[in-house]
């Protein structure tokens, strides 16, 4: 049921380097601070639409955020 | 823990004590004599009915414990909570279906009504805990 995802993510990094709690940007994309601190920890992969509102919360690219290896 | 995984978590605590009490209650009204003789359906009822006044009480007051530590964020759901609920249906759908065949085969072998509403029964409760299994999985281990 629980398969590994192969994309990672720096959405901690961008958002301590803001200054945000996980409360505030929880706040700012319309979510729980559950679902913020398991997409945070790879434990759910956001939506393609979630994924934008986060990379806009920091004024970013989805590329900056989100990785996924080549092979 | 959100909304949706404290009532999930509601329904894996209740499911299995309200189970217990039904198959003692059948078992004393037995009395040691055939199962089918039982009046199964006002305890089935009685248990249906208070399981489901279980979880609301429960899911109230933890609801109410939570909220003096997260008062903003007590009664949200988002995406994940509809991703998670989705998953639990499809597991629970899974039980109904094989509930229903049972059901179906016991109706075949003109088997006694007592046997064929409590596999149905069982099939509900399967169904039902088998979900709130897999919710919580997928809150505690994750969704992807």
């Amino acid at each position: 049921m629980v398969k590994p995802t192969r994309v990672s993510n720096r959405i901690r990094a961008h958002r301590e380097s803001a200054g945000m709690t996980q409360a505030d940007l929880a706040r700012t994309i319309g979510v729980t601070r559950q679902t913020l601190i398991a997409i945070e920890q790879e434990k759910y992969s956001p939506t393609l639409e979630l994924a934008f509102q986060i990379a806009r919360a920091f004024g970013v690219g989805i590329d900056d955020l989100f990785q996924y290896p080549e092979q | 823990m959100v909304y949706e995984e404290r009532n999930a978590w509601a329904g894996l605590i209740v499911s299995p004590i309200t189970m217990i009490i039904y198959v003692i209650l059948i078992v004393q009204q037995a009395a040691g004599g055939p199962l089918t003789d039982v009046d199964w359906f006002p305890l089935m009822l009685w248990v249906i009915g208070g399981s489901i006044v279980a979880v609301i009480i429960l899911s109230v007051v933890w609801g109410m414990i939570a909220g003096m530590t997260d008062a903003g964020g007590v009664g949200k759901s988002d995406i994940r909570d509809r991703d998670i609920s989705r998953l639990g249906g499809r597991v629970e759908q899974a039980f109904l279906v094989i509930a229903g065949l049972g059901v179906i085969a016991l109706c075949a072998l003109a088997a006694d009504v007592f046997w064929i509403a409590n596999t149905m029964f069982a099939g509900f409760w399967m169904a039902a805990t088998i979900g709130s299994v897999a919710r919580v999985i997928a809150y505690r281990r994750g969704l992807i």
